[in-house]
């Protein structure tokens, strides 16, 4: 190598910038998320006041807040188990069996991935709609006596109505992402276990998702976190959290108390709470989804 | 005599599956591009009704009066700014954090690692904070804040928080590459710097075009940081924000036309970008690894 000075100079130059950046636009404002909770402050007005935990007292005492812990659960557990269900199935289906067109199918199931959610949230709210929407007109052929569903605007529906758009939007993802982890797993395996008698759902269950483990693992730890983040996106741009909290997701909540409400400390409380819980949850799946490694 | 009856079966229904899938994903979109080129009454018909004639009068309503065009203009420079300060930042900070050893480089790597885990929409209420604190300053000091509604401080925003992804992506690929290369080009006299531009910038320039997709789609579709940190009142805004507001605007107006105009503007790019690289996209991610 060459002499250390040079290379030491170098080696600031070319990492300063990104650590300069990161440290502040990533480091110091995940600081301030945990500093600014124990702050009660009205955002424009310059006094900060500091309260303790005061904070998380109220959230603990609120309504509101507990409601979006709720529908953040729902929706978390619902959207994981359904697009892991369809995402491993389809995955499975392109990779073992010999379809026509194979290629196509996963090239189309990618597309509502890279769709912007304001994008798909247009559609759905076109699909979703009352008296015009594609589903309604549907649904009007073969029951046309009967009120029309009220998707969005029902309390009890709009939830799940939400997990649909997710779901659309989140299957093709991660069908590439076990095609090619599947893919990697010799077809030597399948024959072997073919000619001992083993039906295509043994040997599923016995050679491809034990083998594809680790890989799942993974994604479904960063899934828990990247559905924290699109619950938020979706209702943004779909409920606003409306009607009347129903679909109030946790970011959707923390935004509101700083923005609409300008109670930025409160707000902040909730975005500790946040944090620790998007933490613990994968610390938790993580742990609960361990196994031994196999290889091949 | 049976076997092949379930068989057969079983292949029905992988095909029913699998076209079903295939439905609900371009019914949908294709129905947009086809309510773009509907009239306005057209949307009070039949939903199923193809469009009569192609209204084109719908994206120049939305290109002018609902101002995508320069909503378009404005995500197109805040997204190439993104990517290029991005590139600028990440290439010799992965390059030197995979090929040289110095004290502190663990550290700056599990720095960056940790980064992964922290959603940007987790801290953008801090940074929107942080920036009305600056430009109060600001205020004081030279008379005007310019940090908020910035197209360039955003796009700084964007690059910044992508930077943890895009180390690990890029140091995942770096770390493949044989160092003979480099030696050769020490031998031959060339600097650090010479070594890495000539020699290493090429040989990752798949790992190179993968981040750019990436980070084109993430930086074209974001909306929330955009919404929060451009809000001046008739201001610059960036193509997604643009929509949600046509999207209530449509709501009050009844102007259909105009919003499935918008959203096929938003959604163009990313298609016509997808179906050329749609292989690259979907192998690098599997490269990758994953995304936030």
């Amino acid at each position: 190598m060459k002499n250390g000075r040079s290379s030491r100079l170098f080696i600031t130059l070319c990492l300063s910038p990104a650590v300069i950046l990161f440290i502040v636009f990533m480091v110091i404002p995940t600081i301030n998320v945990f500093k600014m909770s124990l702050f009660k402050w009205g955002g424009f007005s310059p006094n900060k006041e500091f309260v303790g935990l005061n904070n998380f007292r109220i959230l603990f005492e609120d309504q509101r807040f507990y409601q979006s812990f709720q529908n953040t659960l729902l929706l978390l557990i619902l959207v994981t188990m359904i697009t892991f269900l369809f995402a491993i199935l389809f995955a499975a289906i392109l990779t073992q069996e010999k379809i026509k067109g194979a290629n196509i199918f996963r090239i189309v199931f990618y597309i509502p991935n890279i769709l912007s959610v304001v994008v798909i949230a247009a559609i759905f709210s076109a699909i979703y709609d009352p008296k015009n929407g594609i589903l309604n007109s549907f649904i009007r052929l073969f029951r046309p006596d009967q009120p029309d569903i009220l998707w969005l605007g029902d309390q009890k529906i709009v939830i799940y109505s939400l997990v649909a758009a997710m779901v659309w939007q989140a299957v093709g993802y991660y069908m590439v992402m076990y095609i090619a982890s599947m893919s990697s797993i010799p077809k030597s395996l399948y024959e072997s276990a073919g000619l001992e008698g083993a039906g295509k759902i043994t040997q599923f269950f016995q050679i491809t998702l034990p083998l594809i483990w680790t890989n799942i693992r993974t994604t479904l730890t960063f899934f828990i976190i990247s559905s924290i983040n699109m619950s938020f996106l979706f209702v943004q741009a779909m409920t606003s959290g409306g009607p009347d909290g129903s679909t109030e997701v946790f970011l959707s909540y923390m935004y509101k108390q700083a923005y609409t409400n300008s109670s930025y400390g409160y707000g902040m409380a909730i975005g500790v709470v946040i944090f620790i819980f998007s933490f613990a949850l994968s610390a938790v799946v993580s742990a609960v989804t361990k196994r031994e490694p196999l290889e091949f | 005599m049976k076997n092949l009856k379930t068989n057969s079966l079983y292949k029905i229904f992988i095909y029913v599956a699998l076209i079903s899938l295939t439905i609900t994903i371009i019914v949908p979109v294709g129905w947009v591009f086809l309510a773009s080129i509907k009239e306005n009454a057209e949307f009070y018909g039949n939903p199923w009704a193809m469009p009569a004639g192609f209204y084109i009068q719908n994206f120049a309503d939305a290109w002018n009066k609902a101002n995508m065009g320069s909503y378009m203009l404005t995500s197109v420079i805040v997204t190439s700014l993104a990517i290029l300060i991005l590139l600028i930042v990440a290439l010799p900070a992965s390059y030197v954090l995979t090929r040289f050893d110095f004290l502190g480089k663990k550290f700056f790597r599990g720095m960056f690692m940790a980064g992964l885990f922290i959603n940007v929409n987790y801290i953008v209420v801090p940074i929107f904070l942080m920036f009305v604190d600056a430009d109060k300053w600001m205020n004081t000091t030279f008379g005007h804040g310019f940090l908020l509604n910035n197209i360039f401080v955003l796009a700084l925003v964007y690059a910044s928080t992508a930077l943890p992804f895009t180390i690990y992506l890029l140091s995942g690929y770096l770390v493949t590459l044989p160092k003979d290369f480099e030696e050769a080009a020490y031998v031959d006299g060339a600097g650090h710097f010479r070594t890495m531009c000539q020699v290493i910038l090429p040989m990752a320039k798949p790992s190179i075009v993968t981040v750019i997709l990436f980070n084109f789609l993430s930086f074209w579709n974001e909306y929330i940081i955009s919404m929060t940190l451009l809000t001046k009142a008739g201001g610059a805004r960036t193509l997604p924000v643009g929509l949600m507001n046509l999207m209530k605007a449509q709501n009050a107006a009844a102007q259909y036309g105009q919003m499935y105009a918008g959203l096929v503007m938003v959604m163009l790019p990313t298609l016509i970008l997808y179906i050329f690289v749609q292989k690259r996209l979907t192998q690098g991610m599997t490269l990758g690894g994953l995304k936030g």
